[in-house]
């Protein structure tokens, strides 16, 4: 079984630069991590494959900058037979809709069974693109899955959480999932792997590897949605300070939430 | 595939609203959207088209007539029993087909946001997550309002030259419509019709079966709640965290917190305030080492009276706050408890 696992680098901080030309995240020189979903995405494929014991391999598929391929390095110290990263200016501003196309077409052209995204990015935040994935590739998806209950050769069982409610449903392959942080605990990235793989090359996918018609359906161009400007948000509260010793403040705290509660 | 500059903008009429239901249940977010939507469609004209996609729905349909909608679309078939993605997504596409809206709302529960993303891919359409404020055009453009770039920072976004602009928002964000005494609008039952919904609806029929549907019991939500503790990263130590939860006790409220908090495994992630958390509304939100980011305080700005302690004087928050505490959150609380003031 081929398992694909969608990873995505994330900005490391909630204090990322924005350029202001385009109204698009800035990614050049802030400090980046893997996406703490896509860990737990990598997670049940790998351990898919390990159950299987019969040759499935789990690759690794990511967009963006150069310096993702920490991404996919990481995913071999973790297990991940392959990985190719997606990068190109032309696949740069991407919003979702762009994203997913470009992920579909690099996944139509390395073939798939089973596909696991995160249930959400930290930065995109959205849980768009996985579903979108799947809707480019005319497969099913299930978002938000807890558990991978059984695979067979031909479907899986899979518990999604809708928050109210667990739902299982028994999905044909090849499908899509989305994972929650519930579903398992990723392993850490192994020394002996590190060691293991640091000669294994990382796939890097260009636009021009992609069917060539498609250039305009993706980034910047391809995106439907734009950035028309960027604003601080407005705060307007009349506001008291207080300030002095704290227990003054607890008094007049005091004080306050008896008129607020009992009115 | 956004469709070059050449988008007949008049082609498209209509607001839509995804009215989602669970065991004869509107969710409410769908009474905010429709208020929304009627106030986005009386600007410009338009009507406000519910499409309702569950079953058995005959039961609660009807309601949908006493909030101010034009029509109501109802997918009521033994298929719609439970959510599957690709099933519900042809019954959506199927209306918008059949209707053409120029905006189409839903709810950014985890079933919206399961779906929506699968029609707006169906249309090449843009989609815009957890929108904080959305207004309209003359010409009809939606004019979508979210924070953006985990900066302190809000984005206005559009969609431009495709149709229809789709967006999701989350429950309590925006107002509830106020229900009417005398039903209004037509309620219209229908099935999948246009061939090429019916084709989707098809093969996801055949590629997924649903095993069991399992209720969780209900959770106290932090949604609801008239009172509410909030803690940031200002807690040192997990423990630290029950002299807040006693304040939050006494005052018959309930603990909550910023992300960091979620990510610490201190809090559950259902007590995440914020952006990608939840948003609240209570009488009292007080808010305890918190900076007051933009993500945070796009869920709580909505809250009656804001008292936060910081001991940073120029902590953001301070500015969403009515009282603005400077000193230490410890001590502060501390006191409060052991004097008994509250
Ligand atoms: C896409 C995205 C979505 C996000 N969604 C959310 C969300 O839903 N909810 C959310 O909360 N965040 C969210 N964030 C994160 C957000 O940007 C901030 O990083 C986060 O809210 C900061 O949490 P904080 O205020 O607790 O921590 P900090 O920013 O570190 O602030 C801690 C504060 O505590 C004060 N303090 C420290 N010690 C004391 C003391 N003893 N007494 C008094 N004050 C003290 C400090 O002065 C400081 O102001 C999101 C970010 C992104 C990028
Ligand atoms: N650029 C990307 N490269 C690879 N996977 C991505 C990318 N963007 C999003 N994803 C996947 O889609 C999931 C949801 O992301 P988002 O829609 O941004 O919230 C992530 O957890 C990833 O699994």
């Amino acid at each position: 079984m081929k398992i694909v696992a969608l990873m995505k680098q994330v900005p490391g901080t909630s204090d990322v630069a924005i350029d202001p030309e385009r109204g698009t995240l800035r990614r050049e020189g802030v400090a980046v991590k893997t996406n703490p979903y896509d860990l737990h995405a990598l997670e049940a494929a790998l351990d898919v494959r390990d159950k299987l014991t019969d040759g499935s391999t789990v690759s690794v598929v990511s967009m963006g900058p150069p310096q993702a391929e920490a991404v996919i390095r990481e995913s071999y110290w973790m297990g991940a037979d392959g990985g190719a990263l997606m990068t190109d200016r032309a696949f740069a501003g991407a919003d979702t809709l762009a994203t997913a196309f470009a992920l579909s077409q690099a996944l139509k052209k390395q073939g798939f069974d089973l596909i696991v995204a995160g249930m959400q990015s930290t930065d995109g935040d959205t849980a768009q693109v996985g579903p979108g994935v799947a809707e480019f590739l005319g497969i099913p998806h299930v978002s938000y899955v807890r558990s991978i209950d059984a695979v067979r050769p031909d479907r899986i069982e899979v518990t999604a959480d809708l928050g109210d409610r667990y739902l299982s449903q028994e999905v044909q392959l090849p499908c899509l999932i989305t994972v929650t942080k519930d579903i398992n605990q990723p392993r850490l990235p192994s020394f002996r792997k590190r060691k293991e793989t640091a000669g294994r090359a990382v796939d890097i996918v260009k636009a021009a590897d992609l069917p060539p018609s498609d250039e305009q359906h993706l980034g910047l161009a391809g995106s439907p949605t734009r950035v028309e400007k960027i604003f601080p948000p407005k705060r307007e509260r009349v506001r008291e300070v207080w300030e002095g010793p704290s227990v003054e403040l607890a008094g007049r705290l005091a004080t306050l939430l008896k008129e607020v509660l009992e009115p | 595939m956004s469709e070059a500059a050449n988008l007949d903008r008049k082609a498209w009429k209509g607001v839509m609203v995804f009215a989602e239901s669970h065991e004869g249940r509107f969710e409410p977010v769908t009474f905010e959207l429709i208020g929304k939507a009627r106030e986005l469609a009386d600007k410009t004209g338009q009507d406000v088209i519910c499409v309702a996609v569950g079953h058995p729905l005959s039961d609660i349909t009807g309601d949908l007539l006493h909030y101010p909608v034009d029509r109501v679309l109802a997918y009521d078939a033994p298929e719609f029993q439970h959510f599957v993605a690709g099933v519900y997504a042809a019954a959506l596409e199927d209306a918008v087909l059949l209707e053409r809206p120029s905006v189409v709302l839903i709810g950014a529960t985890p079933v919206g946001r399961s779906l929506a993303p699968r029609v707006a891919v169906r249309f090449r359409t843009g989609l815009t997550a957890d929108c904080t404020v959305l207004d309209i055009r003359p010409n009809g453009d939606l004019v979508q309002t979210r924070p953006a770039f985990g900066g302190n920072i809000m984005a206005t976004i559009v969609t431009r030259n495709a149709r229809p602009q789709m967006a999701t928002v989350r429950h309590k964000v925006m107002p509830r419509a106020e229900r009417l005494e005398a039903p209004r609008g037509a309620l219209l039952p229908k099935s999948i019709a246009a061939p090429q919904a019916l084709a989707g609806f098809t093969r996801h029929l055949a590629a997924v079966r649903v095993k069991s549907e399992t209720s969780l019991p209900k959770a106290e939500s932090i949604s609801d709640a008239k009172v509410i503790v909030a803690c940031g990263r200002g807690i040192r130590a997990k423990e630290d965290l029950q002299m807040f939860e006693e304040l939050a006790d006494r005052l018959g409220g309930v603990l909550a917190g910023s992300r960091p908090l979620v990510e610490k495994g201190w809090l559950p992630a259902a007590r995440q305030v914020g952006q990608s958390g939840r948003t609240v509304r209570p009488d009292l939100y007080i808010a305890c080492g918190i900076s007051g980011a933009i993500q945070h305080v796009a869920g709580m700005s909505g809250s009656t009276t804001v008292v936060a302690i910081n001991q940073d004087k120029d902590a953001p928050i301070f500015e969403t706050a009515n009282y603005a505490l400077v000193g230490d959150m410890y001590e502060i609380v501390g006191e409060l408890l052991k004097t008994g003031g509250a």
